[in-house]
């Protein structure tokens, strides 16, 4: 399958000229999953990605004899955290700007763009580097900054690819885990200038992107990254990476700006010696990623001469508000619950709408964002509830918790509505059907009755309504003439 | 020692043989059952739905029925979950205190966990000469923990030929309401499923939940998979040659 | 400053979302390893080989030297890697690079431009601790370390490790670093794992790594 086919397939922000993005209609999960499931090169390319990494993360959280204690701390740190986020924000503000930094607030994404935005264009720049960043993708600033006449350069490789691929990143991580070798080398081939005889060896590609990149990196006068951490008590950010694109960043240009959720915020110095071994393990990293920097404002002889941190709110003080869906805000964005889980590597991530894949966006997103629109409603029912991902989780968030009670909350909003789902009103009936053991019996035997009438050789291969999805690739048992209750009345009368 | 039955409404009206299988075998280990009249359904397709008010009610139902029994044996892994984890999760939700603590006074085991546990038996004299394997259901492994409590049972059985399922630990797909709702992935997953299955070469695949068992035997029979499913009771209450 | 507004906004917002349970504190469990356990490292010796199996499991070089061989080991090692010119921090201790032969050595004073600095082979630093457990180099700026960026360019680092640096743990390490200073800790040289989630050495950061620790 090309590359534009499969684009075709997908949803993404569209732009309206001078003005923000429109969202275009997101399609409903099953719906965006099932162009991912007819694309058998998609799944396989999955399949074994997500398979590396599982492996990764199973080795090197199986190497941590104190994994679980590390888990707990985590846990807790982060739930902590959350109960003082205003005091902690405000100490992180007083620390950040006592080390020369400027500390900059948006409740939206709109806000955050303009901010970065802003200080983009004041800078005289007309070019940035960026380092991979979810939350960079949430706010939706590449298309800002283009309208502001500022060309944004990703640095990671991934996001080359995908960049160079026209697609939308389908991982926290790896954006560009959909793409095998060979249509990395092949779009590389095509569209970077000193490529043409590029081969498909992983290394010779890494390389091809280094070269790529390098002058982008060393030329850059503005940066604009992530955070992974933002320690309060000492007002510093804290970056963990693979590449050293970020290392660059963070280094090379005179002005720097961090974009940064509030949920990452860690209380103290010291618990940073939690969360730089759960991040790296549970990523899949080994031990400890390549690098890890932390940096406090501004440093003379060192690094930029400027440095603003965003801090962004866009939705997470909604989740905050929410006592059980608050768990998702200690997501440290490893991706083990993406690469473990069994939905995601079938679907890929675009399923799950733009920014955040996987298990952890199926309860992230709908938060973020409400679930009022037919899309967002229909993640937190993008799960088995198989509780893989809750295993791997190095903050322990409970996320098939979070999917039962999010689900809770979308049944909720649509019983305000005037007219009731057919499925609220099927629910509905059978629960007042199974209120009461006469009624049950009663439409026991009748429904025994008319789904025998609809089997064959003892199976159902048919059923209508609601449950016909059941019958399109799997029969159903016939119901035996007698049920359990029937044989133990007739039994001990 | 008496126990009270609880048979999941699915298990009532598609698989009844279950019940009949943990009577049987119960009753040769020599206890009593008893199946408590007036069950329904214990809420757990409500609650995971979304539908909570409704669950709710199901659940003091459930509650109240089984209030005070010794031991309620119940031979699927998912309402026996639905009770421990879910029953206190759905009590909050709905501030339910009175609900908490009725919930939190059951002694609701699941047909492994009350057999290896309680009654402190692997070996249940079952006979069954077959290739078998087994699929640990999500709810069983993950949210129960049973471990290897099934397979220790299995391996007890004589004549039991058991063979490892390959990638056992991942979902068959079935997931509630995303057997429907998200039709096409579950159909996806349970056909890697099956594909395992397939590939040990067993006669038989066996779990602890009719339902997961209902929808990979409904994939195998549509493809005429040449494999039964079964659920471990039958297994276990199964007899032959001494 | 900006935001002024919003700052206020996103404050309040917080506090509304907590409502009563703002301001509580559970307590934080800390079961976890501080220090490394007897049965990983009983001895110096121990946490000093610990930290060399790590670095080469991830995927660098390490040596072990003693303090007069310091200087033949570095250029040895440079030697080794047909590196012709490296950028050294202005206060490298003199003997590091005194049995250099055939390259040239830059000192960052003054500072060199970042076109400058892509054009050079090399770096040679210290640092200012070492991990065991994660085999990990941290530089803080401080003696003979330089700004970040001469260790963030150069496709070669090679950095001298003494070994009463090394610390059995990352809480043993970050309990001794000054957070005031801008910090990086190196575990291995850059790696990728954006082609099929594979690990490849070799993103935008130094191409090799190499570690020098000094037994005293």
């Amino acid at each position: 399958m090309t590359a534009s086919s499969r684009r075709t397939t997908e949803s993404s922000a569209g732009t309206r000229p001078g003005g923000g993005p429109v969202p275009l209609p997101t399609p409903k999960f099953a719906s965006a999953a099932r162009s991912a499931l007819a694309d058998t090169g998609l799944r396989r390319n999955l399949r074994g990605a997500t398979a590396e990494a599982r492996a990764r993360t199973s080795a090197a959280t199986a190497e941590a004899a104190d994994w679980d204690a590390l888990r707990e701390a985590g846990r807790a740190i982060g739930d902590a955290t959350l109960l003082n986020l205003d005091v902690h924000l405000e100490e992180l503000e007083r620390g950040v700007t006592g080390a020369g930094g400027v500390v900059h607030w948006a409740v939206d994404a709109a806000e955050a763009r303009e901010v970065v935005t802003g200080l983009v264009r004041a800078s005289g720049a007309k070019e940035v580097v960026k380092a991979s960043s979810a939350t960079l993708r949430e706010i939706g600033l590449d298309a800002a900054l283009a309208r502001a006449g500022v060309t944004a350069y990703e640095t990671a490789i991934a996001d080359l690819v995908v960049g160079v691929g026209g697609d939308e990143p389908s991982h926290l991580l790896s954006p560009a885990l959909h793409r095998d070798r060979a249509e990395i080398a092949e779009l590389f081939r095509r569209t970077l200038p000193a490529a043409a005889d590029l081969g498909d060896d992983p290394a010779g590609l890494a390389a091809a992107a280094r070269a790529h990149l390098r002058d982008r990196l060393l030329r850059a006068r503005v940066a604009v990254t992530g955070a992974n951490f933002l320690v309060a008590e000492t007002g510093t950010p804290v970056v963990l990476e693979s590449e050293g694109n970020a290392r660059m960043c963070l280094s090379l240009p005179d002005t720097l700006i961090t974009v940064a959720g509030i949920d990452k915020v860690v209380p103290a110095w010291a618990d940073l010696e939690v969360f730089l071994q759960l991040l790296p393990r549970a990523a899949g990293a080994g031990p400890m990623t390549p690098y890890a920097a932390s940096w406090p404002g501004v440093t003379p002889g060192d690094g930029p001469r400027a440095f603003h941190l965003v801090l962004v709110d866009n939705g997470r003080t909604r989740a905050l508000a929410d006592e059980v869906g608050r768990a998702a805000l200690r997501c440290v964005r490893c991706s083990a619950c993406v690469n473990v889980c069994p939905v995601y590597e079938r679907t890929g991530g675009r399923a799950y709408g733009p920014v955040y894949p996987g298990p952890i966006g199926a309860i992230l997103t709908p938060q973020l964002r409400g679930v009022e629109s037919a899309a967002d409603a229909s993640l937190p029912y993008a799960s088995t509830l198989c509780g893989a991902c809750a295993d791997v989780c190095p903050v322990k968030i409970d996320i098939p918790g979070v999917l039962v009670h999010l689900r809770g909350a979308v049944v909720e909003s649509r019983r305000r509505r005037p007219v009731p789902t057919p499925e609220l009103a099927l629910m509905r009936g059978l629960a007042w059907t199974m209120g009461d053991a006469r009624r049950y019996e009663t439409a026991l035997r009748r429904s025994t009755r008319w789904a025998r009438l609809l089997s064959r050789g003892g199976r159902i291969r048919r059923l209508p309504g609601l449950l016909g999805k059941w019958t399109e690739a799997r029969d159903l048992p016939a119901p035996p003439a007698e049920s359990f209750r029937a044989w133990w009345a007739r039994r001990r009368p | 020692m008496r126990v009270a039955l609880s048979v999941a409404c699915f298990d009532d009206a598609l698989f009844p043989d279950t019940g009949k299988a943990v009577t049987a075998l119960l009753e040769r280990l020599g206890h009593e059952v008893e199946y408590p009249p007036g069950q329904t359904c214990c809420g757990q397709v409500h609650w995971t739905t979304g539908y909570h008010r409704e669950a709710a009610a199901l659940a003091r139902a459930y509650a109240a029925l089984f209030e005070g029994a010794a031991a309620v044996v119940a031979p699927s892994a998912s309402c026996a979950a639905a009770v421990r984890d879910s029953y206190p999760r759905l009590a909050r939700a709905a501030r339910d205190p009175a609900l908490a603590r009725a919930a939190e006074g059951l002694a609701v085991y699941e047909l492994t966990e009350f057999l290896v546990d309680v009654l402190g038996v692997t070996d249940v004299g079952a006979y069954f000469p077959h290739r078998v394997t087994y699929h640990p259901s999500c709810q069983a492994a993950r949210v129960l923990g049973v471990g290897d409590r099934p397979l220790r049972l299995l391996r007890a059985v004589r004549g039991l030929d058991l063979v490892e399922l390959p990638a056992a630990g991942e979902c068959c797909g079935f997931g509630g309401a995303f057997a429907m709702k998200n039709s096409d992935v579950s159909v996806a997953m349970v056909a890697d499923k099956v594909r395992h299955v397939r590939d040990t070469g067993a006669d038989v695949v066996c779990a602890v939940d009719n339902s997961c068992l209902a929808h990979i035997g409904g994939a195998l029979s549509r493809l005429r998979g040449g494999v039964r499913t079964m659920h471990l009771a039958e297994i276990l209450a199964a007899t032959g040659p001494a | 400053m900006t935001g002024g507004g919003s700052r206020a906004e996103v404050l309040r917002r917080v506090r509304e979302a907590l409502g009563g349970s703002r301001g509580t504190s559970p307590p934080v469990p800390r079961g976890y390893d501080r220090t490394l356990p007897e049965a990983e490292a009983a001895t110096r010796a121990d946490v000093v080989a610990l930290f060399s199996e790590r670095v080469a499991a991830n995927r660098a070089a390490v040596r072990h030297v003693s303090a007069d061989e310091l200087g033949t080991a570095v250029a040895a090692a440079l030697w080794g890697r047909e590196v012709k010119q490296i950028v050294v921090p202005a206060d490298l201790p003199y003997g590091w690079l005194a049995e250099l032969e055939g390259v040239r050595a830059l000192a960052d004073a003054p500072a060199l431009d970042a076109e400058a600095l892509g054009a050079v082979d090399g770096v040679v630093t210290g640092c200012a601790a070492a991990v065991a457990r994660t085999g990990t180099v941290i530089l803080d700026g401080g003696r003979a370390q330089g700004r970040r960026a001469l260790t963030a360019v150069p496709g070669y680092h090679l950095c001298v490790v003494h070994a009463d640096q090394i610390v059995g743990t990352v809480p043993e390490a970050v309990r001794r670093l000054d957070p005031s200073r801008p910090l990086t800790w190196i575990s291995g040289p850059s790696a990728t794992h954006a082609i099929e989630m594979v690990r490849v050495e070799g993103g935008h950061g130094p191409l090799h790594l190499e570690i020098l620790v000094v037994e005293d």
